[in-house]
Order: structure tokens, then sequence, then C-alpha cells
């Protein structure tokens, strides 16, 4: 489902407009408020909802997890480092999620790739991607598993 | 000039009284125009169902004291100070253009009513047309969300604009015609049909905005208070038990300010 923009909340700051992969997110020519141009071409990607710093844009949420009566709402708080979503079911039903969306102060850990040495021929050459995380890797010893990175599952949901 | 009463040379062609009448019917289109700018887009309507539905989803109530404190803080907040703004520049633009206007159209009914106003009300009168200058051909030319986040033309006018291009022209015109002597002619005819199309214009311009932007404040700020919160996330890592949460693992050594992220560059990747 599309999303569309409470008028009541939008102060035509053009964060929707800069953030929108599918170039629909645009200005009314009449109030200088964002809307959807295009509802059809919009793949729900959350882009606009979370950028928006008034939370002025809204999703109808799916309806095999959202149905009618719902609300999916999020908050992407950049300077606390989280992001968090508040689904209300229309049985009353309410859960609340609270995740990391970086670990570190933003801009502190960007990769300096001009400093890094460049890969060799044998590298070019292998299938391995540049820099491919060494837990994707199975020329080590076969698959990584919990068990072998000595990690262990706990049970139950920790959200 | 900046000390003397602008509209006291062409008082001796037009007769105080027909000024006076114009102010007063310049007051009287800007009621009748928000009042059916309200029932128009049902507005009032709007702000009534939210606030009803505010009441029915609140978790916990919000008393008359508590009512009172967020209506202050809205008003020093969200109205006086423009707090709703993110953007630092359009903030300053808005309180440039918006204490402007105040002093401008306050100053212009005192020189009116009372020719005999001290400098005090000449000197406003100016500094208010200036500051609607500045803070608008700012905001114009450079802040305005269809050049700076969309790549348009300045130049390029839309229906969004007949309350910023009257604001700004009726302005301009008015330091222009009073600099050039104040005397009747084709600039003082040009600042009469600017600001008429300014108060006139309310039912097809922003200009209502001044009165329902408050109201969208001061209900925000209850539905946060309530508990409602529009459904919105209320979870934060503020708190110590959120904190606590499998989730929250790998931040229990990061600063509480991580910073801004995207909000590091301004929005105009256009």
């Amino acid at each position: 489902m599309p999303t569309f923009v409470y008028m009541t909340r939008c102060d035509g700051c053009g964060h929707c407009v800069d953030i929108c992969p599918s170039d629909i997110m645009h200005i009314d020519k009449t109030y200088r408020r964002a809307y959807n141009i295009e509802p059809n071409m919009c793949w729900e990607c959350y882009s606009c909802v979370k950028a928006c710093p008034q939370h002025a844009i809204d999703v109808r949420g799916y309806a095999d997890f959202a149905p009618l009566g719902h609300s999916v709402r999020v908050d992407r708080d950049e300077q606390k480092g989280t992001i968090a979503w508040r689904i209300k079911f229309r049985n009353g039903t309410e859960k609340n999620f609270l995740s990391p969306i970086t670990t570190k102060p933003w801009g502190t850990c960007i990769p300096q790739l001009a400093d890094v040495a460049g890969p060799s021929k044998e590298m070019r050459d292998s299938q391995l991607l540049y820099n491919e995380p060494k837990y994707v890797r199975m020329d080590e010893g076969g698959l990584h598993t919990l068990q072998s990175n000595g990690l262990k599952m706990k049970k139950g949901v920790y959200y | 000039m900046f000390a003397s009463n602008p509209f006291a040379e062409v008082s001796a062609s037009i007769s105080p009284a027909f000024m006076q009448g114009y102010v007063i019917a310049m007051f009287v289109l800007v009621v009748v125009g928000t009042l059916f700018d309200v029932v128009h887009k049902g507005s009032a309507r709007y702000f009534f169902e939210n606030a009803r539905r505010s009441k029915r989803e609140a978790t916990r109530p919000v008393e008359g004291g508590e009512k009172m404190s967020i209506a202050a803080k809205t008003l020093v907040v969200d109205v006086l100070a423009s707090g709703e703004f993110c953007n630092p520049r359009r903030r300053i633009a808005h309180l440039l253009g918006m204490y402007g206007f105040v002093f401008y159209v306050l100053a212009t009914a005192v020189l009116v009513f009372n020719p005999a106003a001290g400098a005090f009300w000449a000197q406003l009168w100016w500094v208010g047309g200036a500051m609607v200058c500045v803070g608008g051909y700012w905001f114009w030319f450079f802040i305005r969300v269809d050049v700076a986040a969309e790549g348009r033309s300045p130049l390029r006018v839309m229906k969004a604009d007949l309350f910023i291009l009257s604001m700004l022209a009726s302005a301009t015109l008015g330091l222009a015609w009073a600099w050039t002597g104040g005397k009747l002619g084709v600039l003082f005819g040009l600042y009469i049909l600017a600001t008429t199309v300014l108060f006139a214009g309310v039912p097809w311009s922003k200009f209502a905005h001044m009165f329902f932007k408050p109201a969208a404040a001061f209900d925000k700020r209850i539905t946060e208070a309530n508990g409602w919160a529009e459904n919105l996330p209320t979870q934060t890592r503020d708190d110590p038990e959120q904190r606590k949460r499998h989730s929250m693992e790998l931040l229990q050594d990061a600063p509480m300010d991580m910073g801004l992220g995207i909000k590091r560059e301004a929005p105009r990747h256009y």
C-alpha cells in the first residue's frame, strides 16, 4: 500500500522529495506540502516515512500482518542511533520494537578506501568479492555455524 | 525620512477616514477569508474529530493545568520561536518574515489611525518591511522547497506562491514608495494593489496557515502527552528499561548522542 501525507503535519522541508528512490514524492503546487504523485509506483520502501522529521508520512501496512483498522508507524531516531516500530492490530494487540541503526556515531567510521592496498592479481581472479566478510567464506574449514564461532542459540524472542 | 509618518504626504490627497476604512476592510477580508477557508477545507472539523479520537485513544488523561502548560509551550516554542522547523535556515527566514510582517502591519495600522504617532512607529514600519524583504527574498530565491529540494527555477510561479509573492510585493512596493517621497502615484497604486491581493486572497493563499498551524502544533503536543502519540512509537533509548532489551545489546557502550546521520546534508540531491 502506498504512502500518504498528513497535510497538517508536513512543513514542506523536502527530505522525502530528496530521498524517494522512485522520485514520486513531490511538492504540491497549491499548498507547498509533500504528496505522493504516483501511488501505483510506490514500493513501500519506507525511506520517506523514516526521513520525515515531522512524522507526517504514513503507510497502510500489508493485509497479511496488519489488516484493516491497524497501524504501523516508525520513528527513526538518528541521534539515539535507533529505529522504533509500533504496530497496533485491530483487536487491540500492540507490538513495539526498538533496534539499532548504527553502533558508532555517524560519520566516524567511514572506510578510507583510498588508503587500502589494491587487490593483487590472485585476488582479482578469485571468486570472492572484495572485502567479503569472513563469515560467508567456505574456504576456511567449511560452513560457519554458531557452534564453530563459540556462540549459543538463545531460546525465546528477545524484542 | 525614517522617523516621519510615511502616510503623512498622501493624507493630503486621500482623506484619513478613507485610509482607515481601507485598513478596516482589509481586516474584515482576513476574518471572512479565514472563516471561508476553515469551512471550505474542513480544517476545524478535522481538528475536532482528531481531538475526539485523541481522547478516545488516550492512555492517560490530560487535565486542565497540564493542558494550559502545553498551550503555553505551544505558544512559546511553536508560535513565537517557529520551533516546528528542523532546518535552521528556514526557521530564521520564517522568524524574519513573521515578526517583520507583524511589525509592518501593526505599525501601518497605528500610523493610519494616529497620524501623530511617534517616530518609533515609523521606524518600526521600516524595520518590519525590511525584515519581510530579507526573510522573504531569502526564502523565495534559495530556501523554497521547489528550488532547494526539487531543483526548480526560482522564477517558476505557482498557486502556492500567492501569499509569499503578494506579501513581498506589498512590503517592497511600500518601502520603495515611501523611499521615493510617499506621494500619490504609480508606486502607491501598485502598493495598494499588492496589499489588497495579500489580504483579499486568503481563501486561495496559505495566509490561513497563521491560524491552523498553532492548532496543529497544540494538537500534536496533546497527543504526545496523553500517550496516543498518533500511534507513533514511544519507546526510546532514553528509558533505562529499554536499554536492557536484547535488541539494544550492540548499543550498550555507545554514546547517547550519535550525532546527525542523513540530516548532516541538506535535502538537495536532485
